[in-house]
């Protein structure tokens, strides 16, 4: 991914402003129609960069604060083996934000700006990551749920139009089906024992069902980016095709760990072959969006105190840097 | 490179899966030097067995073509339909060519 080769470009600088914008921007389109990747160094419209650098980038942060509401549990995992596998996804999300991160750099966007703008609370993430898991059930729930409509939102980023992000998906959506098997196996193990496992799975499942219904964003009738999202071929399917085929998944597999999915509305539809479900309140959402859920500041705090805390690191690692470089210099000068 | 804003540099990362396959290209992170390059690149894109050897090269060491001048770069190739086996008609009866 050849950021810096971009930047020498000077980014706009390099276009023949003779040539007709209508005319380059229908091009564009062609190859999209055509299903041709979009690569970092190609002509794209200046909306198209930006939707991509907001999406790509909240993404990236969204697998960043990701790590905090699991990484809670990594030091009270109920085993070693859990505590491993738990070390393992929390580290599988930090690659992921490393990957995505790197994707939204090709686009002419530096790692430091994109940090800043999460640490300053300017830049949007999941808002699934602002709830809190109190007992060990969240962390089964979680990978089921939350991890589940996560794949069922990157398997059509796949194959996204932009060719770095599409990229970036295939290799994250390789790992994320570990992520979601091993959920359900806690989720599994809590339902097949003690009536207080059984409860505590139950519990999870009352928190994590509606903000996972709510991570496939709002309804297609409100979705602000959808349509054109769709024509450039950022997005696939809308919010509310993938939303209908999460819960015709997820059901089911909460019929076998005999969970009651919470809500009252929900039925099969033998005629449409789909679940239908109940209203969602998308005041809560907004409510957490806007920065008002119940860990969203804890969430903030914690990302800012990791940063830090590795200051001295990051500051240590560029002075030996800078120490060898000027060495090996004056070694060839001799 | 006091300046904690600046980012550190950009490599480009190449993983040969196993034995007798190229290195190909993976994706690419941030590191103050090659040492760190190739750590980072070990922990980011070999988690699961993916490789067997890494390199790491500063992004700005690589020359790339410029896909404006891709129609002049790979047009003439377009024609010589010659250069392929499959040009050449060749009867049935003859047998291992």
């Amino acid at each position: 991914m050849y950021t810096q080769g971009l930047d020498s470009l000077g980014k706009d600088g390099e276009r023949d402003p003779a040539r007709d914008a209508g005319a380059l921007e229908r091009a564009f389109q062609a190859r999209v129609d055509a299903e041709e990747k979009i690569e970092p160094k190609d002509w794209m419209p200046e909306a198209y960069r930006r939707t991509l650098v907001r999406q790509i980038s909240q993404h990236a942060h969204s697998e960043i604060v990701g790590m905090l509401p699991e990484g809670n549990w990594i030091t009270r995992a109920p085993t070693l083996l859990r505590k491993a596998i738990l070390i393992a996804k929390v580290q599988d999300e930090g690659g992921h934000g490393a990957y995505l991160y790197s994707a939204a750099e090709t686009l002419g966007v530096s790692r430091a700006e994109l940090i800043d703008q999460l640490l300053e609370g300017k830049a949007k993430y999941s808002s699934i990551f602002n709830y809190p898991t109190p007992t060990w059930a969240d962390v089964g729930a979680i990978g089921w749920l939350v991890d589940g409509a996560a794949i069922m939102n990157q398997i059509p980023l796949c194959r996204c139009s932009y060719g770095p992000y599409a990229r970036a998906m295939v290799r994250i959506c390789k790992e994320e089906s570990f992520h979601q098997r091993q959920g359900y196996e806690i989720m599994l193990r809590l339902s097949r024992g003690t009536a207080a496992q059984r409860q505590m799975a139950q519990a999870a499942l009352d928190r994590w069902w509606w903000p996972s219904l709510m991570m496939f964003g709002p309804s297609d009738a409100e979705s602000k980016h959808g349509a054109q999202s769709m024509r450039w071929k950022i997005k696939r399917f809308s919010n509310d095709e993938l939303r209908q085929k999460f819960v015709d998944f997820t059901v089911p597999q909460a019929d076998f760990l005999g969970l009651q999915v919470p809500d009252p509305a929900l039925r099969w539809d033998e005629a449409a072959q789909h679940y239908r479900f109940g209203a969602i309140d998308w005041s809560e959402f907004e409510q957490v969006l806007q920065g008002h859920g119940p860990c969203n500041r804890e969430r903030m705090q914690a990302r800012r105190q990791a940063h830090e805390d590795g200051r001295w690191v990051r500051e240590a690692a560029a002075a030996w840097a800078a120490k060898q470089a000027a060495r090996e210099g004056r070694e060839e000068a001799a | 490179m006091t300046d904690e804003r600046r980012d550190w540099p950009l490599y480009e990362i190449f993983i040969r899966a196993k034995s007798g396959l190229d290195h190909k290209h993976v994706g690419s992170l941030h590191a103050t030097d090659a040492r760190m390059a190739i750590e980072h690149a070990r922990d980011l894109y070999t988690r699961r067995l993916e490789g067997v050897s890494i390199w790491a090269v500063r992004s700005s060491d690589i020359v790339a073509s410029d896909p404006a001048d891709a129609d002049a770069l790979f047009e003439p190739a377009r024609d010589k339909v010659y250069r392929h086996p499959t040009f050449y008609d060749i009867p049935d009866e003859v047998k291992t060519l």
